[in-house]
């Protein structure tokens, strides 16, 4: 027998039986994150499937993210429904103001290596850095999910990315994410898992991997997994009381494909408007006029990202005439973080607008959206036309440090000018 | 399956959920029948109006990607557009076409034209009545058709309760 990805054997375990790339199997799923943006549809398609149980309550997750605060007497009844059932169902639901659901499955240690674990929402994928077969689905299959636990899948093919070196001062995960973007293009991983391999990915933090896998499926990818290793049991610590069982790949496991991203040779990438995959060095842009910096997201949003985003701003001496720079930590965790390290008031001293915890501004849902004619440069991981709510608005994409030093100046500013 | 006969609504390469149906929409609705006059707003404000029930949405790479928020599905199928065909799809849009009856067919759609009338008997092959072309659309698994053929994932649960391969 041929040796297997990460992917497929995790697959085979939760399906009880031999999964091989293209394969059909339904598994067993261990959890399920649900949100306000897609738990309203999965209840309207579990009543008319006539379910009147949930298989396993304990498996899902509900997480008001997207609509933080509601605005609207629509959207505080979503928040009611939502409400109701869970406690009807004695499903978890975290409020609003907690956090954006994909931070909080990982926080809560819910996404474990092994394991599969779906969300209905696509960047459900994220959790894929803890060694978790990782996937975003829509409303129908979780509400088949709440009802009989399971999920059809089809075993996808793995793309095995080799990470060698480190990354040099001023480069970070997104720009290693934002340059596979560039390579692979926006469907260059369609149906297929990214597999993240080589000496490179022991340099890089848990927090890092967590952007790599959470931008995979820009590229298309079913998923973006990472290797477990003492950096992910370290994160776990004090997060679960479950036995952790990594899952590796075979030495002569089948990749579709192997790139190799030498993280020495990276420089600070930009993605420009309105795709993803439009990605171009970012000295290749400096100087583009910038009037908003957002400092958020599931993709940059984390304790990590503001260190970094903070460093460049005091080094450039805080944020320029005419800039609007807002901050929203992915979670009350990180927030509550930044709030005893001091970075929150540094961040407000530098006159950020500081939002709730939750999905923000990225999609447009809620939080500051950019005005007409606007240029926004993001720590998120879309840039689609009107994805921010405004579609009179043009987003670009850079790592956290980037946003900052773009924010001290008013135009894309190359974070190395900045923090020398 | 029912038959598909209608006018081909060419729609391009990537087009991300968000601009089938914004996402700031679905704050206030859910409800295809109010949606659908939302539909391609961005990309042309006149789209929802000249649509006719029976049009074939027909894209390039990569049709659906972004947002897996399964208005993008339930628009277009509100819209009365029961079928899209394009190189490629975002997986999550494809899952959720299979879903909820939208056919996904995956073929070349370079040669189709903007108003070209398309016709199928379902998920077999496509012809083109313009240009007299006949499209091959890849097979779908049996799980897929099997969900389609029950009219989406909502009767093949009632029905089955379970997923059965």
């Amino acid at each position: 027998m041929a040796g297997r990805t990460i992917s497929e054997k995790i697959l085979a375990r939760k399906s009880g039986q031999d999964a091989q790339a293209g394969d059909l199997v339904v598994c067993e799923v261990d959890c399920a994150l649900g949100t306000d943006g897609s738990v309203p549809m999965a209840l309207d398609y579990f009543k008319a499937m006539g379910a009147e149980n949930m298989r396993d309550s304990a498996r899902l997750v509900f997480a008001l993210d997207h609509y933080v605060p509601p605005t609207s007497p629509q959207t505080i009844e979503l928040h009611r429904v939502m409400r109701d059932f869970a406690k009807r169902f004695g499903v978890t639901l975290h409020e609003a103001g907690e956090g954006i659901g994909h931070q909080l499955i990982v926080e809560t240690g819910r996404a474990l290596p092994g394991s599969l674990v779906v969300g209905a929402d696509s960047h459900a994928v994220t959790y894929g850095a803890l060694n978790c077969f990782a996937t975003g689905i829509g409303s129908s299959d979780l509400a088949a999910i709440m009802l009989c636990g399971r999920i059809w899948l089809r075993v996808p093919d793995s793309i095995r990315i080799v990470l060698t070196g480190q990354l040099p001062s001023g480069v970070y995960a997104k720009d290693v994410a934002l340059a596979l973007a560039g390579m692979l293009g926006a469907d260059g991983a369609a149906y297929q898992a990214l597999e993240f391999a080589g000496p490179g990915v022991a340099t890089l933090a848990l927090e890092d991997r967590l952007v790599l896998s959470n931008l995979a499926v820009e590229m298309g990818a079913k998923t973006g997994i990472f290797p477990a290793d003492a950096e992910t049991v370290a994160y776990l610590q004090g997060r679960t009381r479950h036995a952790i069982e990594p899952v590796t790949a075979d030495p002569d496991a089948h990749y579709s494909r192997t790139v190799e991203i030498a993280l020495d040779a990276l420089k600070p990438q930009i993605a420009l408007p309105h795709l993803v995959d439009q990605v171009v060095a970012l000295e290749d842009a400096a100087g583009t006029p910038v009037q908003m910096v957002y400092l958020g997201t599931c993709t940059g949003g984390r304790l990590r990202d503001f260190h970094q985003a903070l460093a460049v701003l005091e080094a450039g001496g805080g944020v320029a005439p005419g800039v609007q720079l807002v901050v929203t930590p992915a979670s009350r965790e990180v927030r509550d973080a930044m709030a005893a390290d001091g970075t929150l008031d540094a961040m407000v001293g530098f006159g950020a607008t500081v939002v709730e915890p939750g999905c923000g501004s990225c999609c447009g849902t809620c939080g500051v959206i950019p005005g007409d004619g606007v240029s926004v440069i993001s720590t998120a991981n879309r840039n689609f036309k009107g994805r921010m709510g405004n579609a009179k608005a043009s987003i670009y994409l850079a790592s956290p440090a980037a946003c900052a030093a773009t924010a001290t100046r008013g135009a894309v500013t190359d974070p190395r000018e900045v923090s020398r | 399956m029912t038959p598909l006969r209608g006018r081909a609504r060419l729609v391009g390469d990537d087009v991300n959920t968000d601009s089938i149906i914004s996402s700031t929409r679905k704050r206030d609705s859910l409800d295809p029948a109010v949606l659908r006059q939302f539909l391609f707003e961005h990309v042309d404000p006149a789209f929802a109006a000249s649509v006719q029930p029976g049009d074939i949405l027909v894209a390039g790479k990569n049709f659906g990607c972004g947002s897996a928020m399964e208005v993008a599905v339930t628009t277009v199928l509100g819209a009365g557009i029961p079928a899209v065909l394009a190189r490629g799809f975002s997986r999550t849009y494809y899952r959720n076409a299979i879903n909820n009856g939208l056919l996904p067919l995956v073929c070349d759609t370079g040669k189709i034209c903007e108003g070209d009338i398309l016709s199928s008997d379902g998920t077999g092959p496509i012809r083109n009545e313009r240009s007299g072309e006949t499209l091959s659309p890849e097979p779908l698994p049996p799980i897929m058709l099997a969900i389609l053929r029950s009219g989406g994932l909502v009767p093949y649960m009632r029905q089955n309760g379970d997923f059965k391969l």
